[in-house]
């Protein structure tokens, strides 16, 4: 009895001990500062850190939630003067300023470990000059969101080509709907209808290449993906009016279903429910395919964490970083977010829209984009995203808008 | 008594009393006025000659910044809508000073309806920006069914490149008139009623007596006028931050909105580049301040 209970004691010490490597011992201060305050991301990272503080018993951990917007400004005064030990940000080329400036940290050593195999699909997004510079803990996909009930009221399936989408859409459009909803008035909702026009005409490798500034915007495969985007503008198939909306306030011609579609990315299932849409009303598909043979790649926008080069507690901070990327906290706070876990080994919730996205996500031969303000340079991003929202108002502005555009190239890759 | 040997005992302090104590009281003025004013002028100038993300090291290249600014559309995009903004928010003016008449006579409540009249001023601008904002939104605004009333189609004032500029001017006039209407209303209260007297008794009325009799006592009255709504005008930011972020495509920026895109929004960090729009933008401003300076300096010696 004695015996029994004195070896129970003794693997009790052991798994403990194995749960909680070398590391065990941390302490001092962590200050992470995380940017998100909404009410989902919030929970889901102080429950990170609830659960890193149970493991670390002597470490003071200082949570600071920065306003999404906010953090993009303040950012750059935290990483330079009195920096915290993880800080949230974005992956792609929106590292690129922080990197070159030598303000984040160079986390390869922990790609370098088997966490690096278990979130392999998203190593080339936070690899920048062969190094990488921070770690994942969520992703959601793009696609398209439609009206399932009018879908059916008009007889309509589920398209998987160009061919197919259009004539879905005329058939909406005689039956006194528009095809699409969207609202302009920031910009970035029209660069997720460039990025999967191109990415579906011309393909990922096209697209990266176009983003990373090596091909002109004045190149005639840029005018054939601006072609594609011209048929449905000419059909009218988006909602009138659109360069004065938010994306919020284009969700009521969805929820109204003066509109039946919106490509944008999952978080708009949450307010879509809270508006009173059931599941059975709303459906996602994949966006179809318009070149046929070619691999289709997604937008899949990835949520990261960093250390700042100025960090005091790196040690604490990398123990965090490698918690965060673990299959157990990934599972847990993707189903808090509602979005995608980056490590294979995580489990996906049970919703109707994460489960498509994760099918989608991991058939994506073609590659993952981030999204063309991620990927491309910010003045470019800029330029480029207000060239498209022109277009969408006045397409036959086409040939000044990307001139203009060659023109920001140019002056961005001389630099 | 020796005046002589007293002064010279008394010390350089005592003796120098007078030409020192305003220096000494205007010195804190003076010194933050450098700091937070003067020396970020001659350091906008110097960003300007660099290229800088505001991270890493600023790389000089010299007349660049303003060499790209001669063939930036979206400046002089910005530049046709300063003017816009300078002529047409000048309609404050008159716009004031008719509501001040309207409103300068005794009747019960009269204090009432002039808080009322008074109001949008007290409001913040970024409210006044939203409000006109939800008004002339298309799907749900008060606008299109207002001009519905006349027999007009739909607009979409925001959304549209060659309305929104008018439409935000629009929101702003609506403040700033309330706020000339205060300056004349005070200044309506020193019209000297022997002049209005006399002026009756000579035959005037209506527009001549406006004109002749009362508009120049008001002659203060309106420079003040003039100068707080040239420089609103000038500093026109928060309306279109609020109402466009500067959209459709860039179609109602102003200067200051654009420097402010170009070296702090999300997308920018390009900090000489935003310092050349404003050295420019100073400039400009500078022609004004030069003009309002000499006018104080000509009626100071004048009196």
């Amino acid at each position: 009895m004695r015996f029994t209970l004195k070896s129970a004691a003794a693997t009790l010490a052991l798994t403990t001990a194995l749960a909680m490597p070398a590391s065990a011992e941390l302490t001092g201060n962590l200050r992470i500062f995380f940017n998100d305050q909404n009410p989902a991301p919030k929970e889901a990272m102080e429950g990170m850190v609830e659960r890193f503080q149970a493991m670390h018993p002597d470490l003071n951990i200082e949570l600071t939630l920065i306003d999404r917007e906010a953090n993009k400004t303040q950012i750059r005064n935290y990483l330079t003067a009195n920096a915290p030990d993880v800080n949230g940000w974005y992956a792609g080329n929106r590292m690129r300023p922080y990197v070159n400036a030598g303000l984040f940290e160079d986390v390869s050593d922990l790609w370098d470990g088997p966490m690096g195999e278990e979130l392999a699909s998203t190593r080339p997004a936070l690899t920048l000059d062969g190094k990488q510079w921070g770690v994942p803990y969520s992703y959601y996909q793009w696609g398209i969101y439609y009206r399932q009930d009018i879908f059916e009221e008009l007889g309509l399936s589920v398209p998987t080509t160009w061919e197919e989408e259009k004539a879905n859409c005329q058939v909406i459009l005689d039956s006194g709907r528009k095809c699409y909803t969207i609202g302009t008035r920031f910009l970035w909702t029209a660069g997720g209808w460039f990025d999967y026009l191109n990415l579906r005409t011309h393909g990922y490798d096209f697209h990266m290449a176009l983003t990373a500034g090596e091909i002109e915007w004045t190149d005639d495969r840029v005018r054939e993906t601006f072609a594609k985007w011209r048929e449905l503008i000419d059909m009218g198939a988006f909602i009138d009016d659109h360069t004065a909306y938010t994306w919020q306030e284009a969700q009521p011609f969805l929820v109204n279903g003066e509109a039946t579609a919106y490509l944008m990315g999952n978080f708009l299932v949450a307010p879509l429910r809270e508006a009173g849409l059931t599941d059975d009303q709303l459906g996602f598909y994949q966006f179809p395919e318009i070149t046929p043979g070619i691999p289709m790649a997604e937008d899949a926008p990835t949520d990261t964490l960093h250390i700042p080069a100025q960090a005091q507690n790196k040690e604490a901070a990398r123990a965090f970083l490698q918690y965060v990327a673990s299959a157990e906290n990934q599972t847990i706070v993707n189903d808090v977010l509602g979005q995608l876990p980056i490590n294979r080994n995580a489990s996906v919730a049970d919703d109707k829209f994460i489960q498509a996205g994760f099918e989608m996500l991991s058939n994506a031969t073609g590659g993952i984009a981030q999204f063309f303000d991620r990927d491309t340079d910010a003045e470019m991003a800029s330029a480029g995203m207000e060239g498209f929202q022109e277009f969408m108002v006045l397409p036959d502005n086409l040939d000044d808008i990307l001139n203009r555009l060659e023109q920001v190239r140019q002056r961005v890759i001389a630099q | 008594m020796s005046i002589s040997s007293d002064t010279e005992t008394r010390g350089w302090w005592h003796r120098n009393q007078m030409q020192l104590a305003p220096w000494l009281f205007l010195a804190p003025g003076i010194a933050f006025f450098a700091l937070y004013v003067i020396y970020p002028i001659f350091q906008s100038f110097n960003i300007s000659f660099y290229r800088w993300d505001g991270l890493g090291e600023p790389v000089p290249v010299g007349f660049e910044n303003y060499r790209q600014l001669l063939d930036d559309r979206a400046f002089y995009v910005s530049l046709r809508n300063n003017v816009k903004w300078l002529l047409l928010y000048l309609l404050a003016i008159p716009g004031g000073l008719f509501i001040a008449l309207f409103l300068n006579q005794q009747m019960r409540g009269m204090r009432l309806y002039k808080s009322l009249f008074f109001f949008p001023f007290v409001i913040s601008q970024v409210v006044v920006g939203l409000v006109f904002a939800w008004f002339y939104n298309p799907a749900i605004g008060l606008w299109n069914p207002l001009i519905g009333l006349f027999g007009f189609s739909p607009m979409n004032v925001l959304g549209n490149p060659n309305t929104v500029t008018y439409g935000i001017i629009a929101a702003g006039l609506w403040p700033q008139i309330a706020y000339c209407m205060i300056l004349y209303l005070t200044g309506l209260n020193a019209v000297d009623p022997e002049q209005v007297e006399a002026a009756r008794l000579d035959g005037a009325k209506g527009w001549k007596m406006l004109w002749y009799v009362i508009l120049p006592q008001l002659k203060p009255a309106t420079f003040i006028a003039v100068v707080v709504t040239v420089i609103g005008a000038l500093r026109s930011f928060d309306m279109i931050s609020v109402m466009t972020n500067g959209g459709p495509f860039g179609s109602s920026r102003v200067l200051a909105y654009y420097m402010f895109e170009v070296s702090l929004s999300e997308y920018g960090f390009r900090m000489g580049y935003g310092a050349a729009i404003a050295v420019v933008l100073f400039l400009i401003m500078l022609v004004y301040i030069a003009f309002f300076l000499w006018r104080m300096w000509r009626e100071e010696r004048g009196s």
